[in-house]
């Protein structure tokens, strides 16, 4: 649900990355923590175990700038990948606006990430959005390691809708600000759609 | 309910918001009330904001909230009216309002739990009434208005988007 604040002429959006665990949601936020301008950023907030495994859920907000006089604002969420943190990670989709779904390319994931994928559209429904009407991209990471999976087979396993998609090594930023940017952009032509 | 797919204020709606939240704030006798919608998003905050950091605790107690009505429905509770966290220096009151929104008062010492129990209770139902009104709008729901593009949103261009990447 995006907030439109006339009184300010801000627009705020809530962006979800969501994967399967260790496929780098939270390597995808540090990044971009890392990247951009102090005074457009706030606190990158990491609710996470010990281990550094996202608990939670990781929370960064940005103002990407001014666009027709809005101000527009983007919180972006991680959800916790474990199997087992499932009712945290339905909780995060609450209101969100626009999902970045993070694949793990490695052979050895592939099962996670269709299973993400599952479990990701039934708490999309179960929170009253249509997974197919959802703005959606697909962020392929890990390209860098040795036994990745062809970009043909994951688009044909994980995205058979042919949804814009991006290959990315996170922690070296390869892919991350064109997924991010691909993302905001569906977000904000849907609110004008649908505004 | 119809489903609400947009929240949008405006000017009036604000300050009618802040007007019932500084009057909150004072009756309470609190630091600070905030308003947050249950996406984590900050909808008005009054009262001591200023070294608070009020981006981060929209998102944390909506996850706090999202959280602990999880709870109560695993318990067969629709969801915790109230949820009270008390420090040493610092008490915190979640409620929720009219299932949409989240009000958050910080008080301390000074602010006695049931008065401010009381006027949360008191002002909810302004509150309330106050989003029952907003939400009921066209525009809040899906497709069936321009407002965006009437204030000269519409037809956003590559260019405007090269602009919002560009600064970083
Ligand atoms: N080689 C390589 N390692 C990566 C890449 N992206 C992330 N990693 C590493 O994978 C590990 C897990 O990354 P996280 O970002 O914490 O994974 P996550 O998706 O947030 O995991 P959960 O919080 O458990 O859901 C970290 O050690 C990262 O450095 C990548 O593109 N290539
Ligand atoms: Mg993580």
């Amino acid at each position: 649900m995006s907030f439109i604040n006339y009184a300010a002429r801000e627009i705020n959006c809530k962006l979800v990355y969501y994967g399967p665990g260790l496929c780098g949601k939270t390597t995808n936020l540090q990044f971009i923590y890392k990247k951009v301008d102090p005074a457009t950023k706030g606190k990158l907030i990491s609710l996470a175990t010990e281990t550094e495994r996202t608990l939670f859920f990781d929370f960064l907000p940005l103002e990407l700038g001014t666009v027709r006089g809005f101000k527009t604002r983007f919180h972006l969420y991680t959800v916790p990948g474990q199997i087992f943190y499932e009712a945290s990670r339905k909780l995060i989709l609450k209101g969100v606006d626009g999902v970045v779904f993070v694949a793990d390319s490695q052979l050895e994931r592939m099962e996670a990430n269709i299973q993400s994928i599952e479990d990701m559209n039934i708490h999309l429904k179960e929170q009253g959005i249509d997974p197919v009407k959802i703005a959606l991209v697909m962020q392929y990471n890990k390209r860098d390691l040795p036994n990745i999976v062809p970009i043909d087979e994951l688009q044909k396993a994980l995205n058979p809708r042919n949804l814009e998609w991006f290959e990315a090594v996170a922690p070296d930023g390869i892919g991350v600000f064109e997924t991010l940017k691909a993302i905001a952009k569906i977000v904000l032509q849907e609110l004008q759609k649908k505004t | 309910m119809r489903p609400i797919t947009n929240l949008i204020i405006y000017e009036d709606d604000l300050s009618r918001i802040v007007a019932c939240l500084n009057m909150l704030n004072r009756k309470a006798r609190s630091r600070a009330v905030l308003l947050i919608d249950k996406s984590g998003q900050l909808i008005a905050c009054t009262g001591e904001t200023d070294g608070l950091d009020v981006t981060s605790l929209g998102s944390l107690a909506a996850g706090h909230t999202a959280a602990a009505g999880a709870l109560a429905q695993l318990l067969g509770d629709e969801e915790f009216v109230f949820v009270f966290h008390e420090g040493e220096r610092n008490h915190l009151h979640f409620s929720i309002i009219g299932g949409r929104v989240i009000l958050m008062i910080v008080a301390d010492q000074g602010s006695p739990v049931g008065l401010v129990r009381l006027y949360i209770k008191k002002f909810s139902r302004d509150i309330d009434e106050i989003f029952q009104e907003l939400t009921g709008r066209p525009e809040s729901v899906s497709g069936e208005g321009r407002f965006l593009s009437e204030s000269g949103f519409g037809d956003l261009t590559d260019d405007d988007f090269e602009q919002l990447f560009n600064r970083r």
